[in-house]
């Protein structure tokens, strides 16, 4: 049957064929006597041709001198102008296509569909920052990332939100950057390219919904700052694993800390974190902490599985966001919808000359797809989850304000806000006024 | 003593961590690298694949939209009664705007000899709609067709019109040939068409 109706489909697909050569012939070009030239088709340049590697020195560029501004000049102002430089440039100019953020897609796309290639600049877009934070902490954020730019911009007035909400949203992300990776590995869409909200501000065009919510977000950003950063970007995961274990990171003060809490104050992210009380960490804490870490350790493969089931069994409703899928469902359920010639999908499909049955069989394929991809993200969301919960047991020594090294974006204000003066020598000298 | 030792141990930890992410960085970076060429790719659109659904005009993240109608003069037929330039049953050729197709106004009509016209895409005013193309493909050669014009394009990572295309005609070309004109370009190299 399958057959039959491949057969029959690759005749209607030959006729049309033959059809469309021949529709070019159906009145033939006149051959004019009054001298008459023919003006060509024009083909414009694209817009930014060779642009990309230029682009891709920029980036290097911008990182380079952000890490440099916060690891020895210790400049937050040097880092503040070259976020601006860098929404003008990668932002207003370049339009915010193609970053690093939306580049997890086409590497993703690259790793499994054999067909797509990936151009060398945009792997460099996602690799340089990834790099720059194993090594320097999220100096990306800081500086080189137009989303980050614009949003820093705005902070005006920024509340403390408590840690638990902090701790709760930022498994946002981790949901999200599965989702794309699990959308971009079946080729149904790049989503974080299609929710990006700034992308409509930068290129000060685009559909109401885009430019709504990059304003929402952004007058939400002079409260809780960088939204977008903090709550949704996909990358931030990757980067916080980097920045996490990264070999220097920014300091805060650069001698000694003396415990002012001036720099808790200053930094708009909750992402510096206080000494810890000796008195709290008892030796009766310190043993029922571990006692927690284990029996939620054990607890992780639980997570996992869970996870992975949950996610396992909602792949029937994520597949239909792809195309194909949706369509072989929409035509399976309502077979009238055929006649509809009002629904351009069924008519292009039908249209086409392909079989019912090969939509259904690559519909299929796809969900498979999904089923499988669902048990891995649910995994991983369940193992991210599992570690989550387990670190909430964790109570590090910790003397002096430091900066969360996965949460903090090296921005800088906190450098600023230390009394403390570069000291060399003689550490008792104590507090040297601060610059300004 | 024993501070020195957690500290230890936790710079090594941090070490391994960073080696192992390092690794797996470099792992997903030579992957992906197989599969990787120094080309850069733009969108176009497949005229032969192309059913002209209108939905270019209305679903592109710029307005007015990307897509124009670019004209293919060696395949045009020049015909008087131009099934691209007229709505269906007008009798009376002239340029009076109630008989043009395009929504736009878009398409100028210039005489050339007894009994030849010339049809010019203004493409400042061409909305990417298609009613054009759909009209010249049923009654004539099929000389207009919609592109991706990339002096406009802000190519996308993903075209959001290539999403909704109901006939995959949207793909990613590489930018050394960045234009699928009609004429140049043939059934013949429109993958499915021409199989």
């Amino acid at each position: 049957m399958i057959r039959k109706n491949y057969r029959l489909g690759f005749l209607v697909l030959m006729v049309f064929a033959f059809l469309a050569l021949n529709a070019q012939q159906r009145f033939p070009k006149p051959e004019f006597e009054s001298g008459y030239e023919q003006p060509n088709t024009t083909t414009p340049e694209p817009r930014t041709a060779g642009m990309e590697v230029f682009d891709v020195i920029v980036l290097f560029g911008v990182m380079a001198l952000a890490t440099w501004l916060i690891l020895k000049k210790r400049s937050r102002r040097g880092v503040l102008w070259l976020s601006v430089f860098t929404l003008l440039y990668f932002g207003f100019y370049r339009n915010g296509c193609i970053c690093p953020i939306g580049s997890i897609q086409n590497v993703t796309l690259a790793l499994f569909d054999p067909g797509y290639k990936i151009s060398i600049t945009v792997l460099l877009f996602f690799l340089l920052p990834l790099v720059f934070a194993l090594f320097y902490g999220r100096t990306f954020c800081a500086a080189a990332c137009p989303l980050g730019a614009i949003q820093d911009l705005v902070v005006i007035r920024p509340i403390s939100v408590s840690s638990w909400v902090r701790k709760t949203l930022s498994f946002i992300p981790h949901i999200y950057i599965g989702l794309a990776i699990l959308f971009a590995a079946t080729g149904t869409d790049f989503i974080i390219c299609r929710y990006d909200p700034f992308v409509g501000i930068f290129r000060t065009d685009g559909p109401y919904l885009m430019i709504g919510l990059g304003i929402a977000f952004l007058v939400l950003g002079m409260f809780f700052a960088r939204p977008y950063c903090r709550v949704f970007c996909p990358y931030s995961v990757l980067l916080g694993f980097m920045s996490h274990f990264s070999k220097k990171h920014i300091t805060i003060t650069p001698s000694e800390c003396i415990n002012c809490k001036l720099c808790a104050n200053s930094c708009p992210f909750d992402a510096i974190e206080a000494p810890i009380d000796e008195k709290v960490r008892t030796e009766s804490t310190v043993r029922k902490n571990l006692r927690n870490y284990v029996i939620f350790g054990l607890l992780v493969p639980v997570w996992i599985f869970a996870g992975g089931f949950a996610v396992s069994k909602a792949h029937v409703f994520l597949s239909k966001a792809h195309p194909d899928v949706y369509l072989s469902e929409l035509l399976i359920a309502q077979p009238e919808l055929r006649e509809d010639t009002e629904n351009l999908d069924i008519q292009a499909f039908l249209e086409s000359g392909k079989s019912m049955d090969q939509l259904v069989e690559e519909a299929s394929v796809i969900r498979s797809k999904f089923r499988t991809g669902g048990w891995y993200l649910g995994g991983y969301l369940g193992l991210v989850l599992g570690i989550m919960l387990m670190n909430q047991f964790v109570l590090r020594k910790r003397k002096d304000y430091i900066p969360h090294k996965r949460d903090c974006f090296s921005c800088g204000r906190c450098m600023d806000y230390c009394p403390v003066g570069e000291q060399s020598g003689d550490r008792k000298s104590g507090i040297v006024k601060a610059k300004q | 003593m024993a501070r020195d030792k957690e500290y230890n141990r936790r710079e090594f930890i941090n070490r391994g961590a960073r080696f192992t992410l390092g690794l797996s960085l470099a792992g997903v970076g030579v992957a992906a690298a197989v599969n990787a060429g120094s080309e850069k790719y733009l969108w176009q659109i497949d005229p032969f694949k192309c059913t002209q659904c209108g939905r270019c005009a209305t679903d592109c993240v710029l307005s007015p939209s990307a897509v124009k109608c670019v004209h293919a003069y060696d395949i045009c037929g020049y015909c008087d009664l131009c099934g691209g330039y007229f709505k269906p049953g007008v009798t009376d050729l002239d340029t009076g705007a109630e008989k043009q197709l395009c929504p736009a106004a878009a398409i100028e009509r210039k005489f050339i000899e007894e009994p030849y016209f010339e049809y010019i895409i203004d493409e400042e005013l061409c909305i990417g709609c298609a009613k054009c193309v759909k009209g010249c493909s049923a009654f004539g050669n099929g000389s207009l067709h919609l592109q991706i014009r990339h002096d406009i394009c802000v190519n996308c990572n993903e075209c959001s019109i290539a999403r909704v295309c109901p006939s995959d005609a949207i793909s990613r070309v590489p930018a050394s040939e960045p234009y699928m004109i009609k004429g140049d370009f043939t059934a013949n190299e429109s993958g499915e068409a021409g199989a």
